[in-house]
């Protein structure tokens, strides 16, 4: 259960435990009260259907990424087609093609600037692990600077992957998983907002 | 050859003859080659220059020899497009000597130096700008040194900030100048340019790019490769046309093997690399117009390459980075049926581009938003080191299909569309007359599938087939030795080049006989075009800085490599 979601849930049981019952023991029961499950479910199921993808395509990987918004395979049909070319305004951050070491201060930086609650995909082999460029100027994977929900591997992956990695972080979203990676990422010291 | 002897007889007659008496003449594989001292490179290239002998520039670039005395070569590439003849002039450089920059004689030497400067350290004299192009800016070292270690990264926390080539010519006269970053992340600028303006109102009065945020140090992956395996990474230089890069890389080690490939390979290799030209021309020109606002072309025209995906799809599985040939012929054989849908698709395509025209051609908007913006001079471009449609468009017919034909091109019927102004509504032009030619071309060709096979069956180069390899020893052995030992091209190098979609793509090899190569460079048609673009963007609006950059047609990939 991601910061926003907690608040919710913590704003509905004090109005239906606002009736002068404190005993620690409802206040417990509460919690598990159905109506507070079914905001909850709610919520995910609108955030799951409308996530506003960010394409951050920075190499052949993003071509492909172009055909999955494109025509014939049409990622409008999961709710994620409106492309959001200002991290500000992006919830899903699609991270496809190669980050090199120049670029990941700027990956950061941009992952930085998106509100909560965010996620990431990691398209391709290269985003997820420097692909086959291990090479002296390719960032060893993106989740060494941001934290990544779901990796798609391929070089480039097929449209149908990436589809099918939206549809993995749908689920994700539907069923609230913990997202430890996310809760205890810490931005490197060079990014530190002052 | 009797052009390389009158060379020789006129060089001496401007050079001094102490110096001259250095001078090495040799021919290597139809090319000329010339090796001198380095005090004498820019005597000898004004000369070349000035007469008119060779009046492109393609490429400078370094090789680095760590055994040598004089450790490094700088070598240029010539070419003239009159008699279509190459000079390679090679000056061989000790540690920390200098050499004098060409910049003056040709604009385009610019970023080939400095390229040269950030990957061996060598310096250029008198170059204006001699700073890192493709490292990042804390980056320690040579990497294209051979004692640079393919895979020691070196990490980077900050951008630079927004700063500008110094010119001696810049007066500040008080005005307050607003400046203006766009990218490396920014929607118009496709994947990771970066671009820095500094604004007068909407007039753009400086500007200037950074590159290397997609340095992928091909170069070094090459050098750490085997010879075959270096063909999925040519994939992913261009990789709007991939097929190109994988013909034109095959083309470069097949020549210095000395090998041909068999008709159907041939044939093949000109129907992928054309449906390539093609779908990079659709992506140049849908990208170029959803950046000007015009959405609709670049999702109609999206059909027909996902179409073109589809086809390749069908003959190999992947869509995007195909890699379907191998050096000496092809990986495999066209399914039954395929020329078949090929033919097919190129009827629907043809329409797609008769839409596109009807679309925008005649389009207000888009003829206001293009015509006369980013226009370039036929000797401007050519100083800039253009090729290709951009170049065509400037008015300069230089195809190297035509000019230099390999494989059939000699015998198909098609033509060069040029333009006259070389702005970005000529560069459209010629590109969708490009398609119209390849579609020409790949139905010529379909109709006329050479029979044979689809690969040499030499046994040192190409592996055998999977159903020798598992069914006889002989096979076995075969596979064994060829995957222990590796494809070893002979001890020699060559500068090879095929008409990319963008321009002219070339290979420079050097092998020392092993089983990879010991340099390849390679010299992308695009990096030589986007050097211009601070010129061309100066003094016009902000808002022409997009169209330019998507007429430009800059892949990433292979700008950066
Ligand atoms: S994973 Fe493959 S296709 Fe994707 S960016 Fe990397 S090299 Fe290109």
């Amino acid at each position: 259960m991601n910061a926003s979601t907690g608040s919710t849930a913590a704003s509905a049981s004090t109005s239906v435990g606002g009736t002068s019952v404190k005993d620690a023991q409802l206040e417990e029961l509460s919690r598990s009260f159905a109506f507070t499950t079914r905001l909850d479910d709610i919520i995910a199921w609108g955030r799951k259907n409308s996530l506003w993808p960010m394409p951050y395509g920075t190499a052949c990987c993003g071509i492909e990424l172009m055909s999955v918004m494109g025509p014939k395979y049409d990622l409008a049909r999961f709710g994620a087609e409106v492309v959001r070319f200002s991290p500000r305004q992006a919830d899903l951050l699609i991270v496809a093609g190669t980050i090199t070491e120049k670029m990941a201060p700027i990956l950061v930086h941009i992952y930085q600037q998106m509100l909560d609650p965010k996620y990431v995909i990691s398209m391709g082999a290269c985003a997820s692990s420097g692909g086959f460029y291990r090479a002296y100027h390719v960032l060893q994977g993106i989740d060494k600077v941001i934290p990544v929900d779901v990796f798609v591997p391929g070089c480039p992956p097929t449209p149908e992957a990436v589809l099918d990695g939206v549809l993995a972080l749908q689920r994700l979203i539907a069923t609230h998983q913990p997202r430890p990676w996310k809760d205890n990422w810490k931005a490197p010291d060079y990014a530190q907002l002052g | 050859m009797h052009s390389l002897d009158n060379l020789k007889k006129e060089l001496s007659s401007v050079v001094k003859a102490t110096t001259f008496s250095q001078y090495k003449f040799s021919e290597s594989l139809g090319h000329g080659v010339l090796e001198l001292p380095k005090e004498d490179i820019v005597p000898v290239i004004r000369f070349l220059r000035e007469t008119g002998k060779f009046d492109f520039l393609m490429d400078v670039c370094g090789v680095d020899y760590p055994e040598r005395q004089k450790r490094f070569d700088v070598v240029y590439h010539l070419f003239s497009s009159k008699t279509y003849q190459r000079l390679r002039i090679k000056v061989a450089l000790a540690e920390g000597e200098e050499i004098d920059s060409i910049t003056p004689f040709w604009k385009g030497a610019n970023w080939f130096e400095r390229e040269t400067f950030d990957m061996f350290g060598i310096r250029f004299r008198g170059h204006p700008n001699l700073i890192k192009l493709l490292t990042h800016h804390q980056f320690v070292g040579h990497p294209l040194r051979k004692d640079y270690d393919a895979d020691a990264q070196q990490h980077c926390d900050s951008a630079l900030p927004i700063h500008f080539e110094p010119d001696p010519n810049y007066v500040e006269d008080g005005r307050s100048l607003v400046p203006l970053n766009i990218g490396p992340s920014h929607p118009a600028t496709h994947g990771t340019l970066r671009v820095m303006v500094e604004l007068d109102g909407e007039k753009i009065h400086r500007a200037n790019v950074e590159l290397g945020y997609l340095h992928r140090c091909f170069e070094k992956m090459a050098e750490t490769h085997p010879y075959n395996q270096v063909i999925p990474y040519t994939d992913r230089l261009n990789y709007c046309s991939a097929p190109l890069n994988n013909v034109a890389y095959c083309k470069t080690v097949e020549r210095l093997l000395g090998v041909e490939v068999p008709p159907k390979a041939q044939a093949m290799r000109i129907i992928l690399s054309e449906l390539a030209r093609v779908i990079d021309h659709i992506v140049c020109i849908g990208a170029n117009a959803v950046d000007l606002g015009a959405l609709t072309t670049f999702f109609h025209l999206f059909t027909y390459r996902e179409k073109v995906y589809t086809l390749f799809e069908k003959l190999c599985g992947a869509r995007l980075t195909v890699a379907l040939t191998r050096i000496g012929g092809m990986a495999q054989d066209a399914p039954p049926g395929w020329f078949n849908d090929v033919m097919q698709t190129v009827k629907e395509i043809r329409k797609g581009v008769d839409e596109l025209d009807t679309l925008l051609s005649g389009n207000k908007i888009w003829i206001q938003r293009t015509q006369g913006v980013g226009a370039i001079s036929a000797d401007e471009a050519i100083a800039w080191g253009y090729t290709g449609p951009c170049l065509r468009a400037a008015g300069v017919s230089l195809d190297l299909r035509k000019a230099d034909p390999y494989y059939m091109y000699g015998q198909l019927d098609f033509e060069v569309p040029i333009g006259s102004t070389g702005d970005v509504y000529d560069r459209y032009l010629v590109r969708v007359a490009e398609m119209r030619e390849s579609l020409k071309i790949v139905e010529q060709v379909c109709k006329n599938i050479p029979e044979g096979d689809y690969t040499i069956r030499d046994r040192g180069i190409v592996l055998p087939e999977k159903k020798d390899v598992y069914g006889n020893i002989e096979g076995l052995m075969n596979h064994f030795m060829l995957i222990i030992k590796g494809l070893r091209p002979p001890v020699g190098e060559i500068y090879d080049a095929t008409e990319g979609a963008n321009g002219e793509l070339g290979f420079y090899l050097v092998s020392d006989g092993s089983g990879r190569p010991y340099r390849l460079h390679v010299r992308p048609p695009c990096f030589a075009i986007y050097q211009s673009f601070s010129q061309q963007v100066t003094g016009g609006l902000v808002a022409d800085v997009i169209s330019v950059l998507g007429s430009m047609n800059l892949i990433a990939g292979e700008l950066d490599r």
